[in-house]
């Protein structure tokens, strides 16, 4: 925990928001400048920086979130089919209806701790998705996938202007939500969402999460009621899902059931451990890196290697490129398995631990009467 | 008569055959420190735990401050006073000591629930020099209260753990054997700090095997045998009773 003052708030705020609007511009030159990408870091951003809430600071890893990532998106959807194509209502009501699904899961996953918590949650999870792909067609639209189409009623939009000819865009007050609108929009929020987790965790009520984290029965004895906060805790995890899943259906206005799949939830959990759990920017990097590896690396193939290593002489360059073919391209995942496990097993801090040692290296060097380790900080 | 803070009335406890507590009677005065002895397997964390909420006993009643807690969750107990001390030291490791310490401050003053984000941590000045003025009682200052609680000795995390119980201002503290496995200058340090305690007028119940603890701080002494209370009185009166001395003390101890 940071104990920093209030102050350093704006600052890092100010800084925060600066880093995420430039994006468009620092991200080109690594190739990964393009609308479709910048919207994907954004949006899983807001959903790892609410996983975090949870995992991070409780410690009760659920491996069943991409159920709420999947109420947002159904939600979203429906929300411009029936209502409007305004983008405000999708996202206000797909928190919410998260929020309340998220009650109803944790509300008996949470009678559980530890492996038992993860294994309902993931049963969960597997219901709602085999729910959603099947029993709840109606809703859902099943295997196909909840579209926008042209009888759609939207009651709100109708009340002001006729149908026009075509489907309508998802847009926010007449600003189409495509593109770099759509990422701007979908960078105001995560900036608002990181505020919220920031103020959460300089609180004192994210102090008594890591508190319950640390040792639960010390809190009952001290005279906490455990189970709220925790509850508190998995419904605005919740809540950051839907709101992520929200801005997928902002962005591209369709919802399937395989957004609920566990291997979706499973993502989350890659992406904070990666980056660092329970510490502000981490499940952020981890982000970045997990969506930059499944954009960037399945997209290159055997010429660009040819390419990248053409400065070799002829035998050595097929060597190369012998060896590097089977973590590019289709094999991308065995790169992100790999760069996984030295994670895991030189840095279980994740990224930020990283960070950190190089930072203490450095500050050693200059002063030896450094107190010693705070362990991982923000 | 002076005021009764905590009263155990034919309180009985059994696991499968074996009766751990047998018709034990118990009132604790205010402002006394009680202390409970006994040997091995007699029942004294079993006594301990019925009065916590971590068992409920199968007959008799526990009242405290007028009030029944039988059935009554931990945490439920800890909002009405009454507060804890444990054995195995029960801290949070993977934070600071000095959030060790305002964990409980912000218990006693928000309740067991509040959901409050928008006061950062570092705001809560009251809290935080409370914490600190606490801390320095232990003799840990400047930087050190932001060190890690889990990187402490054993004897100086069941210091941290006793201080993090005052910070409630218990109406009754219990303790369960605050020295045990404790070296010597360690344990002197503890009954350091329990005098000091004992200065503010403080209700305890303290489980103790030594009986140097015991009657450096004591102002009565019950003597739990078997499951059942075989004595009861001031720490002179135990020490001259035959009845103690062939159950538990066997004289030479004292």
């Amino acid at each position: 925990m940071n104990f920093s003052e209030t102050g350093n708030n704006l600052k890092l705020m100010l800084i925060f928001s600066a880093v995420i609007l430039t994006m468009p511009l620092w991200l080109a030159p690594i190739g990964a400048g393009y609308p479709d990408l910048l919207q994907k870091f954004v949006i899983f951003g807001i959903f790892a920086i609410g996983y975090n809430i949870l995992f991070g600071l409780t410690g009760y890893l659920s491996f069943g979130h991409a159920v709420f990532l999947g109420i947002g998106s159904y939600t979203a959807v429906w929300s411009f089919k029936l209502l409007t194509m305004n983008v405000l209502p999708a996202i206000l009501l797909a928190t919410i209806m998260a929020g309340v699904a998220a009650a109803l899961i944790g509300y008996i996953s949470l009678r559980r701790s530890g492996i038992y918590f993860s294994i309902l949650t993931l049963a969960f999870a597997q219901m709602s998705y085999n729910l959603a792909y099947s029993v709840l067609t109606p809703i859902t639209n099943g295997e196909t996938g909840l579209q926008l189409s042209q009888q759609d009623p939207r009651i709100i939009d109708r009340a002001f202007s006729t149908a026009g000819e075509g489907l309508p865009s998802t847009e926010l007050f007449g600003i189409s939500m495509s593109g770099y609108s759509g990422f701007y929009f979908c960078a105001v929020v995560l900036i608002i969402a990181f505020f919220f987790s920031l103020k959460i965790f300089r609180s004192p009520f994210g102090m008594k999460l890591q508190a319950i984290k640390s040792n639960q029965t010390r809190m009952k004895y001290t005279g906490f009621n455990t189970r709220p906060y925790l509850m508190t805790a998995f419904i605005i995890s919740g809540m950051y899902a839907g709101l992520a899943g929200a801005l997928m259906a902002v962005t591209d206005p369709l919802a399937g059931a395989e957004r609920m799949q566990w291997t979706a939830s499973g993502e989350v959990v890659l992406m904070t451990i990666l980056g660092g759990v329970g510490t502000l920017f981490g499940p952020l990097l981890g982000v970045g890196i997990i969506k930059y590896f499944e954009n960037i690396f399945s997209a290159i193939n055997e010429e660009t290697l040819h390419h990248l290593f053409s400065f070799l002489p002829g035998f050595l360059e097929s060597l190369m490129v012998t060896i590097t073919a089977p973590f590019v391209g289709e094999g991308w995942h065995l790169t992100l398995g790999v760069l996984f496990m030295v994670i895991v097993i030189f840095l279980p801090g994740g990224i930020m631990e990283g960070m950190d040692r190089i930072k203490k290296r450095f500050r050693h060097q200059g002063d030896d009467n450094d107190p010693p380790g705070e362990g991982v900080d923000q | 008569m002076s005021n009764l803070v905590l009263n155990i009335k034919s309180v009985n406890k059994t696991f499968g055959g074996l009766q751990a507590l047998n018709d034990v009677n118990l009132e604790i005065e205010e402002g006394k420190v009680h202390a409970i002895i006994g040997p091995n397997g007699a029942g004294k964390s079993t006594l301990l735990n019925c009065c916590i909420g971590r068992l409920i006993p199968d007959t008799g009643t526990v009242t405290f401050d007028g009030e029944n807690i039988i059935g009554k969750k931990a945490h439920e107990i800890n909002q009405l006073g009454m507060v804890r001390v444990f054995q195995t030291p029960e801290i949070f490791p993977d934070l600071s000591l000095l959030e060790n310490v305002m964990i409980p401050a912000f218990a006693k003053r928000d309740g067991a629930y509040s959901l409050n984000i928008f006061k950062a941590a570092a705001d809560e000045r009251e809290i935080i020099n409370e914490a600190e003025k606490m801390l320095n009682e232990l003799g840990i200052q400047g930087d050190h209260v932001h060190h890690h609680a889990g990187s402490m000795s054993r004897g100086d995390k069941r210091r941290l753990e006793l201080v993090m119980c005052l910070i409630q201002h218990p109406r009754l503290l219990l303790l369960d054997e605050p020295t045990a496995g404790m070296a010597r200058h360690d344990t002197n340090r503890t009954i350091e700090l329990l005098k000091k305690i004992k200065e503010r007028g403080m209700t305890k119940i303290i489980i103790e095997h030594d009986m140097h603890v015991v009657f450096s701080v004591a102002d009565t002494i019950s003597v739990l045998a078997q499951g059942a209370i075989i004595a009861s009185g001031t720490p002179d009166e135990i020490r001259g009773n035959p009845i103690v001395q062939d159950a538990y003390l066997g004289g030479a101890h004292l």
